[in-house]
């Protein structure tokens, strides 16, 4: 009989199949690529920080969900994919225990502690790794490659040297574990794309207005670089967290507008602080910094972007 | 003299100004760097307190109610002033680590709270006590955030290294600080887990004395009690909830 299958309930009657433990799932699986070429960059240290952070991200809020008497949430990967993007953030060279305490900070503080899973006002990773960046300053920006420690080429292109595009699009340079090769990051993205767990909307308008944003300011900054210089733009794109923060970081739901409006309101303004703070700033890079900041405003954006329900507003 | 003990365990427990009232968080954020720092900002201010305090107190029937702010503030600043200058001719390192906090001790909200709600109503004696608990639980407070800050921002308990630091250019392991509890992010992540473990304290203590609620009627326990029509239900564990 076809009464079994009707719900006698109020709306909605229809539900997604989606949810918040297969996207995550999706999202660890497209960071395998990133990490995948993180281990063999940077050697097997690589991969001991990206097991210290993810199993120590994990552990902690099965800890915290244990001991506050919580549902446990440790099976939907929200934790696994916090702890992994906070690893693919640091450097390889970065001692265990720094991923560890990165891990506990990311959960505890900046998710837990702040409601859990859909309730946290800052992207956990990244809160964790302006943490880590602060307290070990040294330690954080230290980036060891084939044996030897060197800048990023973020850092040298801000003090005027020349950089091979290339390497950098490949990842055979020093940086954080996860965000040297774009090709590996844009392998993910595409998986994230076709499975539908983002769009295009925020990450498009992040890299557009900082490209943009780097044409034009890119002059003012280094004066021997012309307007809308396509080697130093190219090369500020595949510099840096840029591309692992546009794809994975800044389109985190919690953490992000929901409106559609909004939501390019967000880029923009990540693109801008981005390309403010590596052009202007103190460091090289940025990116990390620009998301939270961002986040921070989103319910700002959200409040005066929200739609007018059908019938509202108009003329009286 | 009851009421005296009673100021000062209001002032170091029960509205602890720090934790509990929540006031001078500028000072407490700010200059909490180390425990020196802190045990340094309370005793100042709790010196200011106590004088500001007795003198509003015996001049609280000449001050007339419309001008009272004022007046507080011309008391209150005196006194910072005089502070100032001995921690400046007496403990000049202090002097300068405090720096501006030291004369914006004069707008600092337990002062002129106090003056306002305590000293001005009640006579002399108590409202030296008042200073004296309020400006206690202050400095209980400001060292307690110290001491946090700077044993995991430095390794060091008031400025004696406790843990040896690493040093990777020679090679040492041990203690790496972690920097940021020294910034201002630290200060009000310290703050939060304090206030926060001070609540539990306090939460766990209430839940103990609810076991004798005084509304029962039957003041001993229930051993002692001769009725046994209640059951011993008048007495709740705590657990019930």
């Amino acid at each position: 009989m076809s009464e079994n299958k009707l719900k006698m309930s109020s709306s909605p009657h229809i539900r997604s199949k989606v949810t918040s433990a297969n996207i995550m799932l999706y999202v660890t699986i497209a960071l395998l690529p990133a990490s995948a070429f993180g281990i063999w960059n940077f050697g097997m240290s690589a991969l001991v920080t990206l097991i210290c952070t993810t199993a120590s991200a994990v552990l902690t809020e099965y800890i915290y969900e244990k001991l506050m008497h919580k549902k446990i949430t440790v099976d939907d990967f929200s934790a696994v994919v916090t702890g992994l993007l906070l690893g693919l953030n640091m450097p390889a060279s970065a001692p265990w225990w720094m991923g560890v305490i990165g891990g506990i900070f990311a959960i505890l503080i900046v998710k837990q502690l702040f409601g859990g899973l859909g309730q946290n006002f800052m992207n956990p990773a990244l809160g964790a790794r302006c943490f880590l960046l602060i307290s070990f300053t040294s330690q954080m920006t230290t980036f060891v490659y084939d044996g030897v420690t060197g800048p990023t080429p973020l850092a040298q292109l801000k003090s005027g040297e020349a950089v091979d595009s290339m390497s950098m699009l490949l990842g055979r340079i020093p940086g954080t574990i996860g965000e040297t090769s774009v090709i590996a990051i844009i392998i993910g993205a595409i998986f994230l794309i076709l499975m539908g767990v983002i769009d295009l909307r925020i990450p498009g308008t992040y890299i557009a207005t900082f490209v943009v944003f780097i044409g034009i300011f890119g002059h003012f900054a280094n004066p021997d670089v012309g307007f809308f210089d396509p080697q130093y733009i190219t090369a500020h794109l595949c510099g840096g967290g840029l591309m692992l923060g546009a794809w994975f970081m800044a389109t985190d739901y919690v953490t992000s507008p929901i409106t559609k409006r909004g939501q390019i309101v967000y880029g923009m303004l990540l693109g801008i602080l981005t390309g403010l703070f590596r052009l202007f700033g103190g460091s090289a890079e940025g990116v990390s910094y620009a998301i939270i900041i961002s986040n921070l405003i989103v319910p700002l954006i959200e409040r005066v972007t929200l739609p007018k329900p059908f019938g509202k507003g108009g003329e009286k | 003299m009851n009421n005296c003990t009673e100021r000062i365990y209001n002032g170091l427990v029960k509205e602890n100004p720090t934790f509990v009232l929540m006031l001078g968080m500028c000072p407490t954020l700010a200059v909490t760097t180390s425990a020196v720092n802190g045990v340094g900002m309370g005793l100042s201010t709790t010196v200011v307190l106590v004088l500001s305090n007795m003198l509003i107190s015996m001049l609280r029937k000449i001050i007339p109610d419309s001008v009272r702010m004022p007046a507080f503030i011309v008391v209150v600043a005196s006194f910072v002033t005089i502070v100032q200058f001995l921690l400046e001719g007496f403990v000049p390192s202090l002097y300068d680590s405090l720096g501006l906090y030291i004369p914006l001790i004069v707008v600092n909200c337990i002062i002129l709270g106090r003056a306002e709600s305590y000293a001005s109503k009640n006579p002399v004696l108590p409202s030296i006590f008042d200073g004296i608990g309020m400006g206690l639980g202050f400095t209980v407070g400001l060292t307690a955030i110290g001491i946090v800050r700077e044993f995991i921002g430095t390794g060091a308990v008031f400025g004696q290294q406790i843990l040896p630091l690493a040093d990777a250019a020679a090679g040492k392991g041990g203690y790496v600080p972690v920097t940021i509890f020294i910034l201002p992010p630290g200060a009000f992540l310290v703050l939060a887990f304090l206030v926060a473990l001070q609540n539990k304290v306090k939460n766990n203590a209430a839940k103990k004395g609810k076991k004798v609620p005084e509304s029962a009627g039957c003041g001993e326990g229930c051993a002692s009690c001769g009725n046994s029509a209640c059951g011993g239900k008048v007495f709740p564990t705590g657990n019930e909830k």
